[in-house]
């Protein structure tokens, strides 16, 4: 992938130009209408946790609390009711940790591997084996969920964190393979070839020469998975388990649970306290997360 | 630019005739198998764990048992790398592959609610099409009375149901995003200010969960108290946006919360594509006079086809699975007018095996229709080279 920054932060371009011209007028108009499209929801999301229900009903959308007030995140973080208890989304952010951590790990344990092996050491139907978890990771999901539910219920599992732990591994391990493959092929081969004349074995290529060298791949995959496995609804509402589900399941039974008119002002606290990790990831991380998800399409 | 095509190098490793760690291992895998076998019966009757995972253990180790013993007398090129990929193999075989034949050929069965495993199952079930007669007989799933009259006079296309709803917003979604996505991407290529803060605002969506964008568009969507109620409360009266609670509207509401979530991970993209155009074209069509936006239609377009497929097949893929924005912005309703496959599917998984297995086969279709241009640009062109 292209380094973005450094293109745009040469100047080029041979004759000067006037100050501005119409098509660039253009051009930062369209851009900015899009932007506030697009800022609009997080405006209200934040705008709407600070009012008081009263506010909300008898007033405008778009036009902030003359009164701001904390007392919709405190309620929705601590005893906002999910159906039958009322212990504010905090479970579910916990919950999602106990998912997020193990799963990440996990995943990217296997995976990077398997990039390893599938990129420095093919074997006979290797390339075979990679292209069936390619194809794999566009069947839509629903075709392989009962099967698992199957398996997991085989091994006891279902309805536990290990099985949710399972279930992310499973389904992380087309895209993870993938980028670590790409990445460990793009590394220069004498690296390889250097170690394997002084006698390291597999493993200790992998852990002393490879890993290493690979920081920024190991980060990006960590954003790839912690935001995808924080943002999962389906396989946590199907494997985790009332006891454990995660916070997007929780924001869900939150927002559907009101009984007496809708809390508009916790239901938008709870939903951004639920984006928050992700939204966190993305602000501090920026240009990984961006390459994180183009390395899957573009990259080659 | 393909994602499959490794580097041409020879990456051929020696032959490792290490027998004694084959060996060593050997002897490991074996005392495991000893372990795994006669511990869960020293195991409390209420234990957490089942013993059903020891007997599993102890199958997955037949096949490294046999590959080591295989090793110990013949030798193994690159036994490790084949060794660590075993978990990989696990997953594409067992899980990718025979899940997937396991939905397939138990949708012919009158599979309902206990699950059926083997081939005999399978020749006792076996029903043929019924599951599918019944799935498209049934309203929720598609109802198309316009189909029977089709083209004849007072003919009107309307479709409703779970799988024309996922067609339209699939259709939909795709077609905005990603012409939008493309003028967004083309639009931040004009060396302009401040890129990097438009790419973060355009892309941020992107990085929350559906669930969380389908909550904050339901609220702003909601009449009761929002959009519609704020513009009304200023004095325009007869404004009317109540989309998200219209039967006939739904599914283009959640069109927008869709749009709002993908189309910044379609610039990215197109705007990766789009940098990786050489520079030379642009001097070349420079060169020769032909404005800017004949040269991004009529040269960089084409010339990012490998780009606009990728983004193309993995924009609908997301579509097709469609089902965490559903059920935070509608839950399905009004009634069941925002159905999904998904949410039809996994609302089955209690009472109506059958009907889920067949349901997901149909997915299964849909998604091989629209990967077929990625897989004849991914996997075709090395039959060419």
């Amino acid at each position: 992938m292209a380094n973005t920054s450094t293109i745009s932060a040469e100047p080029s371009g041979a004759k000067p130009k006037p100050f501005i011209t119409w098509e660039r007028a253009v051009v930062y108009t369209v851009l900015i209408v899009c932007a506030l499209f697009f800022l609009l929801p997080l405006y209200i999301m934040i705008i709407t946790s600070l009012k008081s229900i009263s506010e909300i009903q008898g007033g405008n959308i778009f036009v902030p609390s003359s009164n701001p007030s904390l007392a919709a995140w405190e309620k929705a973080w601590n005893s906002a009711c999910t159906g039958l208890y009322c212990e504010g989304i905090k479970v579910g952010f916990w919950n999602s940790i106990k998912i997020t951590v193990p799963s990440t790990i996990v995943s990217i344990a296997v995976a990077s591997i398997s990039g390893y092996s599938l990129a420095n050491w093919p074997f006979k139907f290797s390339e075979g084996f990679f292209t069936i978890l390619l194809l794999g990771s566009f069947i839509p999901y629903v075709v392989m969920l009962y099967p698992i539910v199957i398996i997991t219920r085989y091994l006891g599992i279902f309805s536990t964190l290990p099985a949710v732990v399972l279930v992310h591994t499973i389904f992380g391990l087309p895209i993870q393979t993938l980028l670590f493959r790409n990445y460990f092929a793009s590394l220069p081969q004498e690296l390889f070839k250097a170690a394997r004349v002084d006698g390291a074995s597999y493993w200790q290529i992998f852990f002393r020469v490879f890993v290493p060298m690979s920081v920024p791949i190991f980060t990006v995959s960590v954003i790839l998975q912690v935001t995808g496995i924080w943002n999962d609804f389906l396989f946590g509402v199907i494997y985790a388990g009332p006891t454990n589900y995660p916070m997007t399941v929780q924001l869900n039974n939150i927002v559907n649970s009101a009984q007496g008119g809708k809390a508009y002002n916790v239901d938008m606290a709870a939903t951004i306290l639920t984006g928050l990790v992700p939204l966190t990831i993305y602000f501090i991380s920026g240009k990984y997360f961006v390459r994180g998800i183009a390395a899957g399409a573009v990259k080659g | 630019m393909s994602i499959t095509s490794l580097p041409e190098t020879d990456r051929s490793v020696p032959l490792n005739r290490n027998r004694r760690s084959a060996l060593i291992a050997l002897a490991g895998l074996l005392v495991a198998e000893v372990v795994l076998g006669s511990i869960w019966k020293i195991l409390p009757q209420n234990s957490a764990v089942s013993p059903n995972v020891f007997t599993a253990l102890m199958f997955l180790m037949v096949p490294p048992i046999l590959f080591f013993i295989y090793d110990a007398i013949w030798g193994i090129k690159s036994r490790n790398s084949k060794m660590a990929s075993y978990p990989m193999m696990l997953i594409a075989l067992g899980v990718f592959v025979l899940g997937t034949l396991w939905t397939v050929m138990f949708s012919f069965t009158n599979i309902k609610i206990i699950p059926l495993f083997t081939p005999a199952d399978w020749v006792k079930g076996f029903v043929g099409l019924a599951n599918y007669k019944r799935l498209f007989n049934t309203s929720r799933w598609m109802d198309c009375p316009g189909l029977t009259k089709a083209f004849q006079s007072g003919w009107e296309f309307k479709c409703a149901g779970a799988l024309p709803n996922m067609v339209t917003y699939a259709v939909l979604s795709i077609a905005i995003s990603v012409s939008l996505g493309f003028l967004l991407a083309v639009m931040m290529d004009q060396k302009i200010r401040a890129e990097g803060v438009f790419r973060t605002i355009f892309l941020y969506p992107f990085a929350l969960s559906f669930v969380v964008t389908g909550h904050v568009w339901a609220w702003i969507m909601s009449p009761e108290y929002g959009l519609q109620h704020s513009i009304r409360a200023l004095g325009w009266e007869s404004f009317s946006f109540d989309w998200i609670a219209n039967r006939d509207m739904v599914m283009y509401a959640i069109v927008i919360a869709g749009i709002w979530q993908g189309t910044g991970f379609v610039m990215a993209l197109m705007l990766a594509g789009l940098r990786g155009i050489d520079d030379e074209i642009w001097k070349a069509a420079k060169v020769d006079g032909i404005p800017a936006w004949r040269t991004y239609i009529q040269i960089v377009l084409p010339m990012m086809k490998p780009v606009l497929v990728t983004t193309f097949v993995i924009v609908s893929s997301g579509a097709v699975r469609i089902y965490d924005l559903v059920v935070a912005t509608t839950d399905g309703g009004p009634g069941i007018s925002s159905d999904v496959p998904t949410r039809y599917i996994y609302q089955n998984f209690s009472a109506n095996l059958g009907q889920s297995l067949s349901a997901s086969t149909v997915m299964l279709v849909a998604m091989a229709v629209v990967l077929i241009p990625w897989i004849r640009v991914e996997f075709g062109k090395k039959s060419q080279a």
